[in-house]
């Protein structure tokens, strides 16, 4: 059965960034690497960055898992490319879920979030909290 | 006599949850609950709530009556020989629990072996991790080969190590794999060990009889066979629950409190402290009864049916892959892959067709990484179980494989 909330729940772009991952792979030598994980459904993502004068001139993401939490990772990764670090740490959940552009039902908000909360905990030593 | 079966449509009207259109296919997570069940739990509630053990008056005596008449109704299902080895827990986490903190700190010493299996759940896992760390004990697991089966070879030369504990599931809930548990419970007491069998996946899906089967434990939870949540049960050989002492103490456990100490009450009592799920336990009797009725030889032979239909339904499809043993050596379980989809992405696609399947790791992960894999996607059958369910979930793997195609 096919309905329209399907299409939109797995639009184009989200099964674009999970099929052709942007910033996908390791950096060599990175500054700062960081990996979390979602226990419950196996969901991995962990980020390599090369921070230059408070600039994060490269990024790459690694990681295995649903479409939501992986797209989620590439689409944060193109947005943090040569961002000022000071304004990646203003990156909100609400910023986050906003460019997936999708409902999220609570049971998959920890997907969506995870990649941010490798951001948070890897790269700013913050408390990763566990969003709902 | 002709075999019972199954009238499928006849069963489903006594749950009202399908009225509202849902394909449920996550029955070894927890079951649906018959108006049986329900209603009885309801006519505690509003003729004669009341506590139980204690107070003189009529509707506390009924509720006492049927609070305890649920303990007969267990007893003869799994066939032990006495009430006092039927004790109510929580579910069958408590019971092993129960089992694992009154008789294991006073049984398991320094450099004891306890053989468990990887595809134990992890409610039959992570409490003998704890008690073995605590004693130094050691853990040994049951590896099992490509079909889902646990390695007996390896069993057995465990077994000549003269293990003090063996506890296994009668059933997988990940993999549905069907235990050869009497010889497995046989072979474990021949070399001396007490046998404790998790019951949680099969108690409510074919018959048991715990004196046939041997073994010292064996806990299941109510809610996974049509009861409701909060109730389950540990059996317990009467000797061995004799000896062993209180696990929670309060309340309803003892027989006399002083100041210089107090007496426990007798079994199965001695168990249960505190105020008990009254309701609960008089809604795992009405499941008890409902199960009774319909024949467990039905119940597995319904569920044989429809666990055929579906593997050879999923079999069909390219790029998914079923783990676990055939059909006949499996329970109505089936977990499987889907090449490229993550098992949450289609769960999330079934749940628009309201179709209830379960992706994780199913409380089972030393038994995904074994596998390989981070998760899988599982469909279980129970009583109310149809085909067009099946279809239905069948339509769901397509339409996931239209999207991320």
């Amino acid at each position: 059965m096919s309905t329209a909330a399907d299409d939109q729940f797995y639009r184009e772009y989200i099964l674009d960034h999970y099929k052709n991952p942007r910033n996908y792979g390791r950096l060599e030598h990175p500054d700062i690497t960081h990996e979390e994980d979602n226990p419950l459904c196996g969901d991995i993502v962990g980020m390599d960055f090369q921070v230059r004068e408070g600039v994060i001139e490269d990024i790459r993401f690694h990681g295995r898992g649903c479409a939501i939490s992986q797209a989620s990772a590439s689409l944060l990764t193109e947005r943090l490319k040569g961002l000022q670090l000071e304004d990646a740490k203003k990156i909100t959940k609400d910023d986050v879920l906003g460019e997936l552009g999708i409902q999220i039902s609570p049971a998959r908000i920890k997907c969506a979030l995870l990649s941010l909360k490798v951001l948070k905990v890897g790269a700013y030593g913050l408390a990763g909290d566990d969003e709902e | 006599m002709a075999p019972r079966t199954i009238d499928v449509a006849a069963v489903r009207k006594d749950f009202p949850i399908f009225e509202t259109g849902i394909a449920y296919l996550d029955s070894a997570n927890t079951s649906q609950r018959p108006r049986q069940v329900t209603g009885a739990m309801l006519e505690y509630f509003e003729k004669y709530n009341s506590n139980i053990h204690r107070a003189a008056y009529r509707i506390a005596e009924e509720a006492t009556v049927r609070y305890e008449a649920t303990r007969e109704k267990v007893r003869a299902f799994i066939n032990a020989a006495s009430t006092k080895e039927i004790i109510y827990t929580r579910g069958t986490t408590e019971a092993i629990n129960l089992v694992a903190y009154s008789w294991g700190r006073k049984n398991i010493t320094s450099g004891d072996l306890i053989v468990l299996t990887i595809l134990d759940h992890h409610s039959n896992i992570v409490p003998w991790q704890i008690l073995a760390a605590e004693k130094g004990a050691e853990i040994q697991y049951v590896d099992i080969d490509e079909r889902g089966e646990l390695l007996q070879d390896q069993y057995a030369e465990l077994l000549k190590r003269g293990p003090k504990l063996v506890a296994f599931n009668l059933v997988s809930n990940a993999m549905g794999t069907i235990n050869p548990a009497r010889e497995m419970v046989a072979a474990a007491k021949k070399a001396g060990a007490t046998v404790l069998v998790d019951g949680a996946q099969s108690t409510p899906h074919q018959p048991v009889d715990v004196r046939a089967l041997g073994c010292d434990f064996y806990a299941f939870s109510g809610h996974k066979m049509l009861g409701p949540t909060g109730a389950g049960i540990l059996y317990g050989r009467r000797e061995l629950l004799e000896a062993m002492d209180p696990f929670m103490a309060g309340g309803d456990m003892i027989r006399t409190v002083r100041i210089e100490g107090t007496t426990y009450h007798d079994l199965p009592w001695r168990f249960e402290a505190g105020t008990q799920a009254i309701a609960e336990v008089i809604g795992l009797g009405a499941a008890v009864d409902y199960l009774s009725e319909l024949g467990m030889d039905a119940v597995r032979a319904h569920e044989l049916e429809i666990t055929e239909y579906a593997y050879e339904a999923l079999s069909d499809i390219d790029g998914l892959t079923v783990y676990g043993p055939p059909p006949s050596r499996r329970a109505g379980v089936i977990s499987f892959a889907l090449e490229g989809i993550h098992p949450h992405d289609l769960a999330t696609i079934a749940d628009r067709d309201q179709v209830c399947l379960r992706a994780g790791h199913h409380c089972a992960m030393p038994l995904m990484t074994r596998l390989g894999v981070p998760a899988t996607a599982r469909a279980s059958f129970y009583v109310y179980t149809q085909k067009d369910e099946v279809d239905r979930l069948v339509g769901s793997i397509q339409e996931a494989q239209r999207i991320f195609k």
